[in-house]
């Protein structure tokens, strides 16, 4: 019996570059930062700089709508309702073509909704039990973004909330392919979200050495491969990708982006935060994606690297690259997003997936900014402009990489 | 406040909480049937009503308040007292 295909035929994101995919695509093919100085709010902390969403969501939102949900259940409902209405499927399931238990939604979170756990902690502490919100829990709940999305749109197969730190959004990609490999759905909405730019967040990331503490020009700061980086920088938005079994994006005319070829999971079983140095469960992901995607190192032509921007991160995907893909590694585009966005933790695989569809799609890889000089550890091509990707049948990987050990690699490539 | 006051106040808060135009917010509609507000929106509404209007409203008490008249009458009762 042949595998199900599984293919992208709608985008979604709002982020730190833009409102919605084109100009968040714009933004990235611009090599615009999304950085910038956060004003008041980060007053007194370590950090002050943050790659805030672009739009604000509750600009977009329906005023009602938008007071019942956390600011990463709104970032989440805004990515997904484009990708929704780029799919073209909402007739579908209007006529009943598309029955909600055909049609699923994996969106992760990497923290949860912890502004409202926080404002409700404060409400508790200035006036007491009685005010707390009473739909504070399902504002704050984990899988709040996916229930969300669920409710809005219909769906009613499995609602997954993957959660693996900053590897959660694309984990969610790879989670949604495998429901519909199973059978169990035709359809389903992947993604991921964040809004943890808080001043507890803040400190706890800058605590941890994590968030790099550049106090010069804010759209500088995020340097992934480069020798002057020293952690990364908070973002917050979200990407949402319609995934469809092959047949189904076919039986309607539907416009396919690129094919889900393969996914990869691991863990490292290392350190709660430190990725292992030698990039060895990050390797067996790639190796795993790859297997799965049935291509060959040289098909690779472009990655979406995890690169954060933190002096080890970086030099152990490198390694990981050329342990898996040997002399290829050399040959193919690397492009770091997050030297634009910041990192969106949970959101940040999904952002970072809708961008390699992106890639694929229009045979363009985007620029890396702030790559001054690249760490010598740093074997790859890593774009510094705007870069053409070959024609004929090619495949691109996104990585993520999180807290905890866990890895995902995802392996996409063209359709004809 | 005069009953017209407070309703007026209340009509504010299930606006807010809820998206009801205020002025549909009258003494005769039901908060749940005509007014479609639901269980934990009006819980919302409660919580507002009892710090703007310095009154408490019980767990029990809500299920009487069926009405924006039943509230408003409420509020007026326990205000005064």
């Amino acid at each position: 019996m042949s595998r199900t295909r599984v293919v992208v035929t709608g985008l979604g994101t709002t982020s730190p570059l833009g409102g919605d995919v084109a100009s968040t695509w714009e933004g990235l093919l611009a090599g615009r930062s999304g950085v910038r100085h956060l004003g008041d709010v980060a007053e007194g902390l370590p950090v002050t700089i943050g790659g805030t969403a672009a739009v604000d969501p509750t600009e977009v939102l329906d005023r009602v709508v938008a007071r019942r949900l956390d600011r990463s259940s709104q970032l989440a409902l805004v990515a997904a309702l484009e990708a929704w209405a780029d799919s073209g499927l909402e007739a579908a399931t209007e006529s009943g073509d598309l029955p909600g238990e055909r049609f699923g939604v994996a969106f992760a979170s990497g923290i949860g909704g912890v502004q409202t756990l926080l404002s409700n902690h404060e409400v508790l502490l200035e006036k007491g039990p009685r005010r707390v919100s009473p739909i504070a829990v399902p504002m704050l709940m984990a899988n709040a973004p996916a229930a969300t999305i669920s409710l809005k749109l219909g769906a009613r197969g499995p609602v997954n909330t993957p959660v693996s730190a900053c590897a959660s959004g694309n984990e969610a990609i790879s989670l949604a392919a495998d429901q519909i490999r199973l059978g169990r759905v035709d359809v389903a909405i992947a993604g991921g979200t964040e809004a943890a730019i808080h001043p507890l967040p803040i400190a706890a990331f800058a605590n941890m050495m994590a968030l790099s503490k550049n106090d010069g020009d804010p759209t500088t700061v995020s340097r992934p491969f480069d020798t002057g980086r020293d952690g990364f920088v908070l973002g917050e938005g979200a990407g949402a990708l319609v995934l469809e079994s092959y047949e189904h994006a076919k039986a309607r005319g539907a416009t396919i982006y690129a094919e889900v070829l393969g996914t990869g999971i691991t863990a490292d079983a290392h350190d709660i935060a430190q990725p292992d140095p030698e990039g060895r469960g990050g390797a067996r992901a790639i190796r795993l994606a790859v297997q799965d995607a049935g291509v060959s190192p040289a098909d690779i032509a472009h990655v979406n690297a995890h690169a954060t921007s933190t002096p080890q991160g970086d030099v152990a995907e490198s390694l990981m690259l050329h342990a898996v893909l040997g002399s290829a590694a050399s040959d193919l585009v690397v492009s770091a997003t997050k030297s634009m966005t910041g990192h969106l933790l949970g959101g940040a695989g999904a952002l970072e997936g809708v961008a390699t569809v992106l890639a694929l799609h229009h045979r363009t890889a985007p620029p890396t900014i702030n790559l001054d000089e690249q760490d010598p550890r740093v074997e790859l091509d890593v774009a510094t402009k705007v870069r053409d990707l070959p024609i004929g049948q090619i495949a691109a990987l996104n990585n993520s990489f999180g807290f905890g050990g866990a890895n995902v690699a995802v392996v996409f490539g063209t359709v004809d | 406040m005069s009953t017209e006051e407070i309703r007026a106040a209340l009509a504010d808060i299930v606006n807010e909480v809820a998206g009801i135009p205020a002025d549909s917010v009258q003494l005769d509609k039901s908060f749940s049937e005509d007014l479609d507000v639901d269980s934990l929106s009006m819980v919302e509404v409660v919580v507002e009503a009892e710090e703007k209007f310095g009154v408490t409203i019980p767990d029990d008490e809500v299920k009487n308040l069926k009405t924006v008249g039943d509230a408003v009458a409420y509020i007026e009762r326990n205000r005064a007292a």
